[in-house]
């Protein structure tokens, strides 16, 4: 299949997710599932790399930033900006390609594989606006929050790991923080964290709706979803930073 | 009763039905058999619109399904069952939630009602007890019932059953047939299985459709087959020496020449 045919469909299964839902409870319902499987469940490992990206990021801008002239506020200022504008949303984001872009796609390929997509046609119901709609917007509601969560405990991290390394004290890192902070980059990352969660969520519910075959396509299916979200998100994370910045 | 006239469906150069019509009769076991390959599943998933037949027309109870808004179709799906081959339950659900799930969908009945239902129609398949159950914890012969179950809880007039003794034992698989049987008379449903299934065709086939590489090759009912002087049909059907000697005593007790016990008569 070609990539036009690909980008094709997609589209279209965007366009025909949008219909009135059967019953407005159940959507509901299918809507908190996901943002309990989506947000809640991705807490975890959002947590970790988190604190440990900030962590890491303060002990190495530490090691560059020798010269006795900068002063060590500068350390929190460039691990604060970076935690912002780079590692919470496009390094979690990355992640979550892969921990929720492959939940998403084997979920939907079991189902297509096992009829159960089937079984709803059936019955009556817009399987895409069933299935894939309530994922999406699970995203887009709860990844910019993680991203918000990972730009605190980024940033944490960096205190933490400053301050029981003796590289800087926390009252240096806390003035370093508040010194030549810009709200627009906050503003920026949310900006890529909405986009990125679209991505990462309708991409593999594209490929993981489309599956044909047995259990080996599901996994193919998830693999591919994975790549070309991660693909994907770099390039819009180049296009936003081009465009924005 | 659905009707489908010049059925017609390929899959880039390969022609996969080529101009099938037929009429399924309503409060009738309509049997679709064929060996693999035939068309058999592409034809009855032509007739629920999971697949858009090239050319042709069907028909349910004189309504065409083929010129159908998308919208109309839906409302149409609500008054047809499926069951497929793999039951096609939703993992994540109990055999409760798995039966209540149309009802959910598609009525605001109060759970106490809703509940009432669908114990009825676990209580109708024999599946009473099974509630909290989740289809990872119970047989297929079961799967099967709850997929029956989940099929008639809305009441359809149509019941579509794709391969249901796939994977079964004979006896559990003489079961499920009994049930479908005494479900399309019950609910007089317009009933369509597809299956390979041999004792299927002679015990529960009111009106059998025999398809050959997507063609209608013959059609009639289980006794009709018997008598049948079809050589596809009889080679297909009576594969085996042991079936075909079955088929010749069936003939013999028919033409009154032995008893039911197999004794020469006068």
């Amino acid at each position: 299949m070609s990539l036009l045919n690909h980008f094709g469909s997609y589209i279209l299964m965007l366009k025909n997710m949008f219909s009135k839902p059967e019953n407005a409870k159940l959507y509901w319902k299918e809507f908190m599932h996901q943002c309990s499987d989506i947000g809640i469940g991705s807490l975890g490992i959002v947590c970790i790399i988190s604190v440990f990206i900030g962590a890491v990021s303060a002990i190495q801008t530490a090691y560059q930033l020798i010269s006795p002239l900068i002063a060590k506020t500068v350390i929190a200022q460039i691990v604060r900006d970076t935690v912002i504008l780079e590692f919470a949303p496009t390094l979690v984001c990355i992640v979550l390609a892969g921990v929720v872009g492959s939940k998403i796609a084997s979920e939907l390929g079991n189902m297509r594989v096992s009829e159960q997509i089937d079984a709803l046609e059936i019955m009556g119901i817009n399987t895409k606006t069933y299935l894939i709609m309530p994922k999406i917007a699970a995203a887009i509601l709860t990844i910019p929050m993680l991203v918000v969560l990972s730009m605190v405990l980024g940033i944490w991290g960096g205190r933490l790991a400053g301050s029981a390394t003796g590289i800087l004290s926390t009252d240096t890192f806390d003035r370093g923080l508040s010194e030549g902070f810009m709200g627009y980059n906050v503003f920026f990352a949310l900006a890529k964290a909405y986009t990125f969660a679209f991505l990462i969520s309708s991409i593999p519910a594209y490929y993981g709706y489309n599956v044909k075959g047995g259990s080996l396509e599901i996994g193919r299916a998830s693999t591919k979803a994975v790549v070309v979200s991660c693909i994907m998100l770099l390039i819009a994370d180049f296009a936003l930073s081009a465009l924005l910045l | 009763m659905i009707e489908f006239k010049d059925i017609r469906k390929s899959f880039g150069d390969k022609v996969v039905l080529d101009g099938v019509s037929h009429v399924m009769e309503t409060g009738k076991t309509n049997l679709i058999i064929g060996t693999s390959g035939s068309g058999k599943t592409v034809l009855q998933k032509c007739l629920v619109g999971l697949f858009e037949p090239d050319e042709g027309q069907i028909i349910y109870d004189g309504v065409n399904f083929t010129d159908m808004s998308p919208e109309d179709r839906k409302q149409l799906r609500q008054q047809v069952g499926m069951l497929f081959q793999g039951s096609a339950l939703f993992d994540s659900m109990t055999v409760q939630e798995n039966v209540m799930f149309p009802l959910s969908m598609f009525t605001n009945d109060s759970y106490a009602d809703k509940l009432k239902r669908v114990n009825e129609v676990l209580e109708r398949v024999n599946l009473n007890g099974s509630n909290k159950k989740f289809p990872s914890e119970i047989s297929g012969g079961m799967k099967k019932r709850v997929g029956i179950a989940r099929a008639i809880v809305l009441n359809p007039k149509y019941l579509f059953c794709d391969e249901p003794n796939s994977g079964l034992d004979p006896q559990t698989s003489m079961v499920i047939d009994k049930l479908i049987k005494e479900l399309t008379i019950e609910y007089n449903m317009t009933t369509i299985i597809n299956t390979h299934d041999m004792n299927s065709v002679m015990e529960i086939g009111d009106n059998i459709l025999y398809m050959v590489n997507g063609k209608k090759e013959w059609s009639g009912t289980s006794q009709d087959i018997i008598f049948s002087k079809n050589k596809m049909l009889n080679e297909f059907i009576f594969a085996s020496e042991f079936l075909q000697d079955a088929k010749n005593m069936r003939m013999l007790q028919a033409e009154g020449k032995i008893d039911e016990n197999g004794a020469i008569g006068k």
